[in-house]
């Protein structure tokens, strides 16, 4: 008789896997379900469980025999994914409404999706860190293709699965490289084979390395493997798009953060060029590729691209001041973007979603205060001080500059500038042009509300950034001594 | 009793706190446009109140920074909220303070839309202008150096002429390639002097090889910002598209910042550098000081021809920093200063025929003396200030920089005072073009002489720039004992005798 794991530190994650079945078994039960009553349920639950996960963390946690870990890191990055999550199902109820889409599954996907999110967080095997990601994915391919009517969502969810499950394979094949090699799936394990001194790193471990490194970068829409983001992020529905934006993006991040620093941590001269190489990549395609778009959700997948350009400069540094850049960086990108899709959210003329950018021209007449909002969030992209985003940079290149990396945070810094153009253009239709199509009068409470407090965070970010500078240190921290 | 309050901070914010207050106004648009435009008035008004009590509670004889105030702000990195003014920073204070309310008044009645947003721009810009010459931390400075981008993007781009769009990008882009990089060597200091505190870090040497590089991350945002030769085009795209009192601050405070940076980090900071890159800019200044003398001459645009010969007055600035003198080191600051009078006076004095033909072509005037003999007065008196005649605040700060660039190198002097000449020669041509001859065009017959908003701009003005010239040791008073001291430890760095006579 085998004794039963201890389930304190994963709580969150049960108690969000219990009200998802529940929430699924209501829809399916239910003859007449409300979609409404259960996306509300879905933000409860997320957010309860975000609170679940602050307050009861235990700090540093192994359990389900070594598969899983619960450290500040993990606290922090869920949250961030929590939030996203919860953020991403309130942006939605008015677009469902409008466009007569409301369904009982789309919370609850999302719902899914973030379950597995927070298992990749706290994975520490690369199986458990291979369930979690499948378990994200496969809820993110559906929920592309939610609106199976219209072939651009389709075509969307379809391009999304066949690259995404292209990139599981590379990922997979790299996990067995390294197990065969190393000898074990287990991090610590793992940390321990590949730090001791004395023995030549096996070569196919460094190539299982790259394999690995291959299939997160697809995950994270990192140059060269970011071609789908764009396509996904046109075709599948806004509110999806934003999701796609936010949580998944953070969630891969952090496992990306996690794979390199703790088994691989000993890997560090081997897998920084890499980074170096991918980050620089992002940095220059996103702000470069942007320049010629006029699709508003295709230059914010270029813009993402660029923003996950910038994180990796921390990360390439593979010091904690480099993962407390990235971990700020990914909070103030959080609120950046989720106000920016609220902005997108409310662009409709005469009842129909707009995706051009001319669309927004002559906003700053028409709607004062979405184009003060939009504006605020476009300098802060643009890192332009005293905004939060400038404060997210001003981490991640000082890390940089620490680690010695002079010519990755000096090409950097210039691709920003290319960025700053792109962003301008957008404050330059809403301010500087006259607007021949006024979009509709029309915005739902809910986003108002998100744009608001979005923006009061990304303009008063630095009149009191402690407590959020402090909570990253302690996390970068627990990610190198666990 | 003054000195117990948080002056600094408080002269820093009061405008953004006027700019909250403006947000928040409501009603029917005549209205709204009504109380912006008086809280602004006020709320500029007070603020610089504030400064003057500031400048006169101000020690002269005091070497280090004053009304020093600590806060803690990113303890993680040891960044504090530091402000306090030195002798070198304070007439900047001041004058940033005094030509808000004047661009406010400028702005009365030719702004017509958007009013509100427009004030609030204005005074959000004060905050900035002003936390940058009180800052004393690096990361501080930084903010609201680059803070200024915002404000004075959407005031060129929203209220700006026709080719306003691509000033207006022009200007956001040039400056920020610029400012990035000094990031970078923000961040540097950082990693290699442990803080971003300016007082200590003027303390700190640096390794004279990282000093160079130090030197021309700051130099690529500096130069943009004053702007020096041949960074400075996009100074006549944003001066001509800017709304008159868009180009005031521009000319009057904004060109200022790259200079001071100059003063305050690039030479405490990095003498050995500044020493060794002293020939480049020389070279730069004299050639901005000639050709753009030139190019000035050429134009038909009154305030390209304004904004021309800033960059030409700027030259001087930038030769009396880099002699490293005192004669010179003071020179620059009452040459800025006294730019920062007579180029937004000519602005103003621009805007005022502006808004009555809606023209800036030199061709579409003439004769105007005839019917405008106040404004042909006003205008005489910075055309001389301008051009440097004695007696006028330009002279003193021409003369002390040619002065001081005699002393380091002739060749300089000669070279540079050859601008003198060609200034006299545009800014005289400008007047008689305008002011003078028979007053043919029919549309200027009609034309109407100052109105009482108008006197109550210039008088200020006037006043300063006579006062300043006949008058000066009381300005020079303020900054004697802040230029020794710079000029000192510069020297003490190097363990070098550069010929200095105290004055």
């Amino acid at each position: 008789m085998t004794e039963l794991p201890d389930f304190y530190p994963a709580m969150p994650e049960v108690v969000l896997a219990f009200s998802g079945l529940l929430l699924l078994l209501y829809g399916a039960v239910c003859r007449n379900a409300l979609p409404r009553f259960v996306g509300y349920a879905t933000v409860l639950v997320l957010l309860a469980v975000q609170v679940l996960e602050m307050t009861t963390a235990p700090g540093d946690a192994v359990t389900f025999s070594g598969l899983f870990i619960s450290d500040r890191y993990a606290v922090f990055m869920k949250s961030l994914v929590l939030l996203g999550s919860a953020l991403a199902v309130i942006l939605s109820f008015d677009y469902h409404e409008h466009e007569k889409q409301e369904r009982v599954e789309y919370p609850i996907f999302i719902l899914f999706a973030t379950l597995g999110m927070m298992m990749m967080i706290s994975a520490n095997s690369l199986l458990s860190l291979y369930l979690g990601l499948e378990l994200q994915n496969l809820c993110l391919y559906v929920l592309a293709a939610i609106r199976r009517d219209t072939l651009k969502s389709t075509e969307a969810g379809l391009k999304y699965f066949i690259l995404g499950a292209l990139s599981s394979g590379l990922l997979l094949y790299g996990m067995s490289l390294i197990y065969g090699f190393a000898g074990s799936t287990e991090f610590p394990v793992l940390a321990e084979i590949l730090t001791a001194a004395d023995t030549q790193t096996p070569m196919g471990v460094v190539v299982g390395l790259v394999f690995v490194m291959a299939g997160l970068a697809f995950k994270i829409s990192a140059v060269p493997f970011h071609m789908w983001t764009p396509d996904v992020y046109e075709g599948a529905p806004t509110p999806v798009t934003a999701f796609f934006a936010m949580a998944p993006k953070i969630a891969a991040i952090a496992l990306f953060m996690r794979v390199l620093l703790d088994p691989l941590g000993g890997l560090v001269e081997e897998w920084r060029q890499v980074v170096v190489a991918v980050s620089l990549a992002s940095m220059i395609l996103g702000s470069f590729a942007a320049l010629a778009q006029t699709n508003i959700k295709r230059l914010m997948a270029y813009s993402s691209i660029g923003h996950v350009g910038y994180a990796l400069v921390g990360l390439a540094t593979g010091t904690p001041a480099g993962v407390q850049g990235v971990l700020i960086y990914m909070t103030v990108y959080l609120f950046m973007v989720v106000g920016t899709f609220a902005v997108i959210l409310c662009m409709r003329q005469h009842d129909r979603m707009v995706e051009n950018i001319k669309d927004l021209a002559g906003l700053s007449k028409t709607h004062p205060m979405i184009a003060l909002a939009m504006a605020v969030f476009m300098f802060s992209m643009a890192g332009i001080p005293p905004l939060a985003g400038f404060f997210g940079k001003l981490y991640v290149f000082l890390a940089a500059i620490e680690a010695g990396l002079y010519t990755l945070a000096i090409l950097g810094i210039l691709t920003s500038v290319v960025g700053a153009f792109y962003y301008m253009r957008i404050v330059k239709f809403m301010y500087f042009d006259e607007s021949h199509e006024p979009l509709d009068r029309w915005i739902g409470r809910d986003i108002g509300l998100i744009m608001l407090v979005a923006g009061v965070f990304t303009m008063f970010f630095f009149v009191y950034p402690e407590p959020i500078l402090a909570a990253a240190s302690v996390a970068a921290s627990s990610l190198f001594t666990g | 009793m003054v000195l117990h309050l948080p002056i600094l901070s408080l002269v820093t914010f009061l405008p953004f706190i006027g700019a909250l207050f403006i947000f928040m106004i409501k009603g029917d648009e005549a209205t709204v446009a009504r109380n912006s435009r008086q809280l602004a008035l006020w709320a500029s008004l007070v603020t610089f109140t504030l400064s003057v009590v500031l400048i006169l509670s101000f020690d002269s004889d005091a070497a280090g920074f004053q009304f020093v105030e600590t806060e803690q702000w990113i303890s993680g990195l040891g960044i504090h909220y530091r402000m306090g003014v030195d002798g070198i920073s304070v007439w900047f204070v001041l004058l940033s303070t005094f030509l808000t309310p004047l661009c406010v008044l400028a702005s009365w009645e030719s702004i017509r839309s958007h009013v509100k947003e427009y004030m609030i721009a204005f005074l959000v810009l004060e905050t900035m202008m002003v936390g940058m010459f009180c800052a004393l931390d690096f990361v501080v400075f930084y903010l609201f150096f680059e803070g200024v981008l915002i404000p004075m993007f959407l005031i060129i781009g929203v209220w700006g002429g026709p080719r306003r769009i691509y000033a207006a990008f022009k200007f956001f882009l040039f400056t920020l390639a610029g400012s990035v990089l000094m990031l970078i060597a923000v961040l540097t200091f950082y990693v290699v002097v442990g803080t971003t505190d300016i007082q200590t870090l003027m303390q700190a040497r640096i390794d004279p090889s990282l000093q160079y590089w130090l030197w021309l991350a700051f130099f690529a945002s500096f130069a943009v910002k004053v702007p020096m030769w041949p960074v400075h085009t996009w100074l006549p795209d944003a001066h001509v598209e800017a709304p008159t009192a868009g180009s005031v601050i521009l000319a009057g405070v904004l060109l200022k910042m790259g200079a001071y940076g100059f003063l305050r980090f690039s030479l405490p900071m990095l003498p050995e550098a500044s020493l060794f890159f002293q020939p480049l800019i020389f070279t730069l200044s004299v050639v901005a000081i000639i050709y753009t003398s030139l190019v000035a001459l050429a134009q038909e645009d009154m305030k390209k021809l304004v904004a021309y010969s800033s960059v030409a007055h700027m030259g001087f600035v930038t030769i009396g920093i880099f002699t490293v003198s005192v004669q010179g080191v003071e020179g620059a600051l009452f040459q800025m200063l006294s730019h920062g009078i007579i180029s937004a006076a000519l602005f103003l004095c621009v805007g005022v025929v502006y808004d009555r033909i809606h023209s800036r072509d030199i061709a579409r005037y003439g004769g105007l003396v005839h019917r405008m003999p106040a404004y042909a007065l006003v205008f005489m008196v910075f055309t001389l200030g301008a051009l440097g005649l004695p007696g006028t605040s330009g002279f003193i700060g021409e003369f002390l920089s040619l002065l001081a660039a005699y002393q380091t190198n002739r060749l300089l002097a000669v070279l540079a005072s050859i601008g003198v000449v060609l200034g006299a020669v545009y800014m005289l041509w400008l007047y008689r073009r305008v002011m003078l001859g028979v007053l043919e065009k029919e549309e200027l017959k009609s034309i109407l002489d100052l109105n009482r908003r108008e006197v109550a701009i210039f008088t200020p003005l006037v006043v300063l720039v006579l006062w300043m010239g006949i008058y000066p040791e009381y300005f020079l008073g303020f900054m004697h004992v802040s230029a020794n001291n710079l000029v000192e430890n510069f020297e003490i760095a190097h363990g070098l005798q550069l010929a200095v006579a105290a004055p």
